[in-house]
């Protein structure tokens, strides 16, 4: 029994030690992985982006959408090569930690809602009564300030579960930027941030689990970015922008309301694109940015860059299948410009590549 | 002669060596234990100490939870993570009892072990899994089904009708706590199981000789016999449902609010923890997650701990009775 | 007095409501597994054990989360079950009524029941800044800690069930201590030691709140243990709670495979126990 058991030990670790070589060599990439981690709001074009770019050029980009919030974090304490947040951060923030955003696409938080009966994009709001809603003071979908919004919908005498962001999220910066400005009261109980203090409703994680919890809790009521929303046909409602036009959401819709950024003028390109002025303006659209390390010694800096530049001249159409709007080659420019000048790794430039 | 000897006594020195090594090994692993706890515990503290020092006593007492305003207070995590404790406890602890007292009186004997080994499977099943079955078959279930019926039966009771008030979201504290019930109930009946069959024979044979029931032997002899091992293992399910995070995280709401209904959305520690620690943006936001942290490891470990000495106490008496 | 009648009733009802507790606690242990084969064996093919965790709507399996589970896994309990053992070893034969024992006793049935998130923020502060990213290595690290008390407590019960007659024979031969422990008392515990070992793999297989903040995941292959790795809890975490399908079903098929794994190495330790323990009693 004893000489069985020893062969049989030595046989097993033998066999182990030689399934992980070989799982191990055959994982040995042959480029450097990047690292980044952030945003749930860019996630799925950046999922795409990342298989294609594999598969052109075997580099790997492990990007992990754990929030906007994580983002900032991850990047600020380097445990990643890059963050993604779609709340920009203030250029003395940047300046403060070290850091340099850019742009990189432009999407649009939606509204979205599990009532019975109602078709994606029959249900109309507007942003005082959204507002409302997530403040507690309208709980049933049948109240008077609903229905006076739509007069030719029965709405049931349901009661209303407003689900957000659990986790630090750049979707939720632009949501409560949005109700912040169309409602004064949401602005001083609630203000606007990657995570705040909801006065009603409950939290899930994620786009991801906004879009779960919405499509699994009747009578609920969620904002998660269009990509989520095509993806999973969720039901979607047209909102009243600033022009008092109800819009439904749209790649042209977000390129409208993106229209009247000025990227030129703005310092660590800060721009917010909420309730923007435009007839067919989407009023919820947002940047999503990237946050890397001005001075670093991140190895995996130049392999980052170059797959952003990828993405931005090959990865536009990937980008409008997923309805999202690539960012203009003029502020591209301006983009590479800023990496030119700004960007080091111990001491040396890394772009343009070598 | 010394030529014999001379060998052998080197052998002697080297294994005497060998001893202080060895010995030093397991010193050196057993002390581990200890500087793991105490690592812990600093590196909590460590952690804690800017928003502690910042919000003082406040910290316990408020149930403000503002990244925006920068102002955080363990209350509502306190309060979710000890309403979803104590209602898994008030739904497993008579469910262990009777699964105990079915194991060790009713149950056929052949049938004993089967029994006891699923029974234990559950404990076997991760925690995540109890996770994501709460959130896409319990949840949706109570939603349409359990909670509208509850809240429309027991919404306008006197007194504790608020208890049952609120929209039927399917996730919340209740449902929490229903989950951690599944969760613990096994740990609870293996110890009452243990403790039952340890009850001395003639006790019970005394009490069946002047004529007593089945269920007054239970609960008039082998019950209270049992009351330490019974007790601890209560806390030792009480202390794991406390420190359970993936289980909670799927269905408690993640809302930093006190409600005053049960159906109501809410958070506990580990969820918080769970939910936003990775993207805490600011140090007093993080060192209010990690003073969470070490508020928990505190709360679990004065139960853990009376719990375990309950049971120490349990065994020296077994082994001198 | 209340009639016997009364008391009988009384009895039945009790014991029946006994009946149907156990019925309530077996039929959650049916619904628990029937959702998972109902909903896992769906999506369970050839493809989950050979290709990469997908992008959200794209196939794709869960290699990369297996592998790095059972990477982390194997580690932690390469790195605590020895350490457990051997402190274990202390408490049972060299330290046995110290008072010094009593209070490591004590600590580490504190540190059995720990909240396992705690362990990951401690991994967090201790391993992920320092080294300035996650890694595999940190998760690892994060089981190992949750494997240490558990090898501890059982080891140092299967020790002490190697009965002393044992040691005082290998002692009288003018063995050392170590020599006793390591020839006498490790093989007689043998199988005993082999059954808690295999009991804290169980346990550490299904932890997914230390990995949360140490090993993070990746999408992609990564056998490095020094950059974060994919692992089946996360990846079960992230995806259940996602809108997708495709990554739903993987998270059911993912939840089946962890919970069989569990289950069958909880079986397979108590086999081990019944056969092996019975063999030893015999020989002696």
């Amino acid at each position: 029994m004893k000489q069985t058991t020893k062969r049989w030990i030595v046989a097993m670790a033998g066999a182990l030690t030689a399934l992980s070589l070989m799982a191990g060599a055959s994982g040995v990439a042959r480029a450097q992985d990047i690292s980044g981690a952030g945003a749930t709001f860019p996630a799925p074009i950046y999922a795409k982006w990342a298989e294609a770019y594999k598969q052109q050029t075997g580099v790997a980009l492990n990007y992990q959408s754990i929030g906007s919030g994580g983002g900032i974090k991850q990047i600020e304490a380097a445990t990643v090569t890059f963050g993604a947040s779609d709340m920009p951060l203030m250029p003395q923030v940047l300046q403060q930690n070290g850091l340099v955003q850019w742009p990189m696409i432009i999407g649009g938080a939606i509204p979205v809602v599990n009532l019975a009966g109602v078709q994606p994009g029959q249900l109309l709001l507007d942003g005082p009564t959204i507002a409302a809603i997530y403040l507690g003071d309208i709980t049933r979908w049948n109240d008077p300030a609903i229905q006076k919004l739509n007069p030719r919908l029965k709405l049931p005498k349901q009661d209303i579960a407003p689900i957000y962001r659990a986790d630090g999220s750049g979707t939720n910066f632009l949501f409560t930027n949005f109700l912040s400005k169309v409602s004064p009261k949401f602005a001083q109980q609630v203000g606007s941030n990657t995570s705040v203090q909801w006065p009603a409703g409950l939290g899930a994680k994620g786009n991801e689990g906004v879009a779960n919890q919405v499509l699994q809790t009747a009578g609920a009521i969620g904002y998660v970015e269009y990509a989520y929303v095509v993806q999973t046909h969720m039901t979607y409602a047209r909102l009243r922008n600033a022009a008092g036009y109800y819009v439904a959401p749209s790649a042209q819709a977000f390129q409208s309301a993106a229209a009247n950024a000025d990227w030129a003028k703005a310092p660590g390109f800060y721009q917010v694109l909420t309730n923007e002025p435009g007839a067919t303006s989407w009023p919820i659209t947002g940047a999503s940015f990237i946050l890397l390390h001005v001075q670093s010694h991140d190895k995996n800096t130049t392999a980052a860059l170059k797959f952003f530049d990828w993405a931005y001249n090959h990865g536009q159409q990937l980008a409008q299948q997923l309805d999202y709007v690539p960012i203009p080659a003029s502020v591209v420019k301006m983009v590479e410009a800023k990496w030119s000048s700004a960007l080091r790794v111990d001491g040396q430039a890394v772009w343009p590549a070598k | 002669m010394s030529a014999v000897t001379l060998p052998f006594k080197r052998q002697l020195r080297r294994e005497a060596r060998a001893e202080q090594v060895f010995r030093a090994l397991t010193v050196c692993s057993a002390a581990l234990v200890l500087i793991v706890l105490a690592g812990v515990l600093g590196a909590l503290v460590h952690g804690a100490w800017p928003a502690l020092s910042t919000f003082k006593f406040g910290f316990l007492t408020r149930e403000v939870w503002n990244p925006v305003t920068i102002q955080f207070g363990a209350l509502a995590a306190l309060y979710g993570t000890v309403i979803t404790s104590l209602i898994a406890m008030v739904i497993a602890v008579p469910l262990a009892f009777g699964i105990a007292v079915f194991l060790t009186e009713t149950c056929p004997l052949w049938l004993r072990g089967p029994i006891a080994t699923c029974i234990e499977l559950l404990a076997a099943v991760p925690s995540i899994v109890f996770g994501i079955w709460g959130l896409f078959v319990l949840a949706p279930l109570l939603q349409h089904h359990v909670q509208p019926w509850v809240i429309d039966h027991f919404e306008d009771l006197p007194g504790i009708g608020h208890l049952f008030r609120g929209p039927p979201y399917g996730i919340g504290l209740a449902t929490a706590g229903f989950v951690l019930a599944i969760m613990v109930l096994p740990f609870i009946t293996s110890v009452m199981r243990e403790v039952f069959l340890s009850t001395p024979r003639s006790l019970k044979e005394a009490a069946y000789g002047i004529g007593a029931t089945q269920w007054e032997v239970i609960w008039d002899v082998v019950l209270p016999n049992s009351r330490a091992g019974v007790i601890g293992g209560i806390m030792l399910g009480l202390g794991r449902a406390l420190g359970e995070t993936m289980a909670v995280t799927f269905v408690v709401g993640n809302a930093h609010r006190i409600s005053s209904s049960l159906l109501a959305p809410g958070t506990t520690i580990s969820a918080s923890i769970a939910n936003e620690f990775t993207e805490a943006l600011g140090p007093l936001y993080t060192s209010s997650l990690v003073a969470l942290g070490l508020l928990l490891f505190i709360l679990t470990f004065i139960i853990i701990a009376a719990a375990r000495l309950l049971l120490a106490r349990l065994e020296q008496r077994g082994a001198s009775v | 007095m209340r009639s016997l009648a009364r008391r009988k009733l009384a009895a039945r009802l009790a014991l029946g409501a006994s009946g149907v507790a156990t019925f309530i606690g077996l039929a959650f242990l049916a619904a628990i597994l029937w959702t998972l084969f109902s909903r896992g064996l769906g999506g369970l093919s050839w493809h989950v054990f050979t290709e990469m965790t997908p992008a959200p709507g794209s196939e794709g399996g869960l290699l990369n989360a297996i592998y790095g589970s059972v990477v982390m896994t194997l580690l932690g309990v390469l790195i605590g079950a020895p350490i457990g053992i051997l402190a274990a070893t202390y408490l049972s034969e060299y330290g046995r009524r110290a008072r010094l024992s009593v209070v490591i006793r004590f600590i580490n049935d504190v540190l059995l029941s720990a909240p396992s998130i705690v362990i990951g923020l401690f991994v967090y502060t201790l391993v992920v800044l320092p080294m300035g990213h996650f890694s595999a290595m940190a998760g690892a690290i994060s089981l190992a800690i949750i494997v240490i008390p558990v090898a501890v407590r059982t080891g140092e019960d299967m020790l002490r069930l190697v009965p002393q007659s044992m040691r005082h024979g290998s002692a009288g031969l003018g063995a050392q201590p170590w020599r006793t422990i390591t020839s006498i008392v490790y093989p007689a515990a043998r199988s005993g030691l082999l059954t808690g070992v295999l009991l804290a793999l169980a346990r550490v297989s299904g932890e997914t709140a230390p990995l949360l903040f140490t090993a993070l995941n990746n999408q992609f292959w990564n056998a490095r243990l020094s950059q974060p790795m994919a692992n089946l809890p996360y990846v079960i975490f992230q995806y259940a709670t996602s809108p997708y399908p495709n990554w739903q079903s993987l998270a059911w098929v993912g939840a089946l495979l962890i919970t069989l794994f569990v289950l069958f190495l909880s079986i397979f330790a108590r086999l081990v126990s019944r056969l092996f323990g019975q063999r030893e009693s015999r020989v002696e």
